[in-house]
């Protein structure tokens, strides 16, 4: 992308150059909305990053089955990313969402192997016990008004005791019918490679994946075309205003947070659906990640900003980075002090790039990278 | 003068009903016996253990208190710290007191950029406090374990043991000895200096604290590195208790703890005025209520459910809009009994979200 001040100055209208966002009157839009460009960003990035990773590794990152098993064994944390999004959109923030999903992993494990267990049991379990947490989080935070980071770090710490009191050694699911779900695999028979024997492997992907997208699809059209979707952003762009729009504040940030609960939920479905084992170490650690994704997909921590499509980018972004780290046989240390650092280095990105088109200096493309009318209607 | 120590009601409150609690559990609670000339029981093991969460929830709390968030990286600065402790001490050859001062100075240094960076995000690129410092626990204990060398290396020597536990001829343990320095320390600058004021402006309004003439940025910037320099102290006086540095272990849930202590303390858990005596007060508590779910026999990860619930608990009791209904309900009972006082019922802002009122 480049920053062309010159192609607009040389315009016939000068008082055309930066038009307002929301101001109908002034024409045709020419600015890019935030979301739209902090997502572009993070597309781009990903981009880069996997080219980077396929010149430094062509043998492993050029097979497809690479790429299919970055899906295939971090559906959870996508699927988490997904409803954090949602949640740093409103303006909060959930750091519970890893604690719960082993929670719910833990449970489903017990409740398999109990003489009662069925998956759909088990997929109940997992939904109510994500839409337990939403609710009580969701509720304390947007109508008790409380700090969403305080509540959701003692629900994290909540899901953590509940996890280790309910089953502390780690359970293997054994049940026939879960043991043929676990390992179902989805074959694509005109994408594959080769071996070295010159046997053909087709490409497999999980059940996981397909909910993966499915999720993906749904929240994005959600956030993009319906009302609640559009009060979200309202609402996490400037609450005072939103409210005096006549938007349900409090409803729309209780809403937020009990998708993100939902989500987590059934990334801890889908967890124990690629592990098959219930442990007290399941998804630990998964919220800090998932931070870390939702940020470098190009969503603004201080809300109102992003773009759910942004949530699997980031994640991928980050897993890449972490396989580049393995397959260079760095010490597996550096896997979290460089992470670290990417969050750093996207969050200060972020703040740089918010300041500059803050008031002074507006970042505009030329005429013809802009995206059509109707694409930038969206809000913000 | 009532109103000026209502903040002290909740935790004495909760230390009393632990007191009792332990009480019921077995009279001899208080009971102090004089071990090779120092005292041991369960008053000096409170003390003792709770050493570490008194100096760094007096940090968080100034933390708290201008930045409208908590510090959650703690446990992991105060490893890091440690870990350049022990790293100095055990390559320094012959221990000596001096080279344990100078290690000390040296993780001293290190929380100090450790709050730099963690200042700077906050203060400079306007991020959370929380998510900032998420940066930190999410490298921190690696970059611990890559500075000891993986090996959890063991401090054998006089010194450091004796800081640890006890100094010989005196009765008191170290690490009591040097909470009570550094919270004496605290209270000296809070008394000498604008400190408190300064932050207390910041916390309230950071805009009106700049058209006052100060400075927010430097302000928030200032609790970060006294907050750098408490988990140095707590990271020293952890790993001398433990004797060995465990950078997967040490401090592990501690901001949890810190966190709780602010809030038990009194102190508004979205910045304004502080109370380090709270802080204090609270931090205290904790570490009983750990030792008396222990003693019931609650079990070690149970615990940690159970402090969730009751930091929940506390919030909703503390909350801007339970404190707007209760006063409320107060309002009307004192009208029906026909007090003549008026009772000013204040809507304390909602403004809970971790931003910061432009």
């Amino acid at each position: 992308m480049r920053l062309s001040r010159q192609s607009l100055s040389t315009e016939t209208h000068p008082e055309r150059r930066w038009i307002r966002v929301n101001s109908p009157s002034a024409g045709p839009k020419t600015k890019l909305s935030n979301s739209n460009l902090l997502f572009i960003i993070a597309a781009v990035i990903f981009v880069l990053m996997y080219l980077f990773a396929i010149i430094s590794f062509p043998r492993s990152f050029l097979q497809f089955q690479t790429f299919f098993d970055l899906f295939n064994l971090n559906a959870p944390l996508i699927i988490m990313t997904l409803g954090l999004c949602v949640v740093m959109i409103v303006g909060g923030i959930d750091i519970s969402i890893g604690s719960v999903c082993g929670l719910v992993t833990m449970a489903c494990a017990v409740f398999l192997e109990s003489d009662a267990g069925s998956i759909p049991g088990a997929l109940l379990i997992a939904l109510a016990i994500g839409i337990a947490f939403g609710l009580l989080q969701g509720f304390l935070i947007a109508y008790l008004e409380i700090q969403p980071f305080i509540i959701t770090l003692s629900g994290l710490f909540l899901a953590k005791g509940l996890l280790t009191s309910l089953h502390k050694d780690p359970i293997n699911v054994s049940m026939p019918a879960f043991v043929a779900l676990r390992d179902a695999k989805i074959m694509i028979p005109w994408l594959g490679t080769q071996n070295r024997l010159g046997v053909f492997i087709p490409c497999e992907i999980k059940p996981g994946v397909i909910i993966v997208i499915v999720l993906v699809a749904l929240i994005a059209a959600f956030m993009k075309w319906s009302r609640v979707g559009r009060n979200v952003y309202a609402v996490g762009g400037n609450e005072q205003s939103a409210m005096m729009l006549g938007i349900n504040v409090k409803g729309t940030k209780f809403f937020a947070y009990i998708i993100c609960g939902l989500t987590a939920g059934i990334a801890g479905f889908v967890y124990i659906m690629t592990t098959g084992a219930g442990n007290v170490g399941n998804a630990a650690g998964f919220e800090i990640k998932a931070i870390a994704s939702a940020i470098i997909g190009g969503t603004l921590l201080n809300g109102g900003v992003g773009n759910p499509l942004g949530a699997p980018i980031g994640t991928l972004t980050l897993l890449i980075i972490n396989e580049l780290i393995r397959a260079a046989g760095i010490q597996s240390n550096f896997q979290a002090i460089i992470s670290g650092l990417l969050l750093y280095l996207f969050i200060v990105l972020q703040s740089v790039i918010m300041s500059l088109r803050g008031s002074k200096f507006k970042l505009a493309l030329p005429l013809r990278l802009l995206p059509s009318r109707r694409q930038s209607g969206e809000k913000k | 003068m009532k109103d000026k120590y209502s903040h002290l009601f909740l935790p004495v409150t909760v230390l009393v009903l632990l007191i009792i609690i332990n009480l019921i559990k077995g009279v001899d609670y208080f009971s102090i016996t004089i071990v090779n000339g120092a005292f041991y029981g369960n008053i000096p093991n409170i003390l003792f253990g709770a050493s570490e969460l008194v100096i760094l929830s007096i940090g968080m709390t100034l933390v708290t208190a201008a930045s409208q968030g908590q510090d959650i990286s703690i446990g992991v600065s105060a490893t890091i710290t440690s870990a350049i402790f022990v790293l100095f001490v055990l390559n320094a050859g012959e221990v000596t007191l001096l080279t344990i001062v100078a290690g000390f100075l040296i993780s001293c240094a290190a929380g100090l950029v450790l709050g730099v960076f963690n200042g700077t995000l906050v203060s400079i690129f306007k991020v959370q406090p929380m998510v900032a410092t998420l940066i930190l626990l999410m490298g921190g204990r690696s970059i611990a374990f890559m500075i000891d060398g993986k090996l959890s290396p063991i401090l054998a020597n006089d010194i450091s043991n004796q800081i640890g536990t006890v100094i010989p001829g005196v009765p008191i343990q170290t690490p009591i000895i040097l909470t009570a320095l550094f919270i004496l320390i605290v209270v000296v600058v809070l008394k000498t200096t604008n400190l408190r004021l300064y932050v207390e402006s910041v916390g309230i309004n950071p805009s009106a604290a700049r058209l006052n003439g100060i400075n927010p940025k430097k302000i928030i910037f200032l609790t970060f590195l006294i907050m750098g320099v408490c988990t140095a102290v707590a990271g020293f006086i952890a790993v001398n208790k433990a004797g060995r540095h465990d950078s997967v272990n040490l401090l592990k849930f501690i901001m949890m703890d810190a966190i709780l202590a602010v809030a038990i303390g009194g102190n508004s858990l979205g910045g304004g005025k502080f109370s380090i005596t709270g802080s204090i007060i609270g931090a205290y508590t904790i570490e009983m209520l750990n030792r008396t779910l222990l003693r019931l026999e609650v079990e070690p990860e149970a615990i940690l459910a159970f402090k969730a619930v009751f930091i929940m608990i506390l919030m909703v009791v503390a909350s801007p809009v339970t404190r707007f209904y209760s006063g409320k309900v107060l309002d009307k009972v004192r009208t029906m009994i026909g007090a003549d006082e008026t009772v000013e019922t204040e809507f304390i802002d909602g403004n809970t979200s971790g931003k910061k009122v432009d």
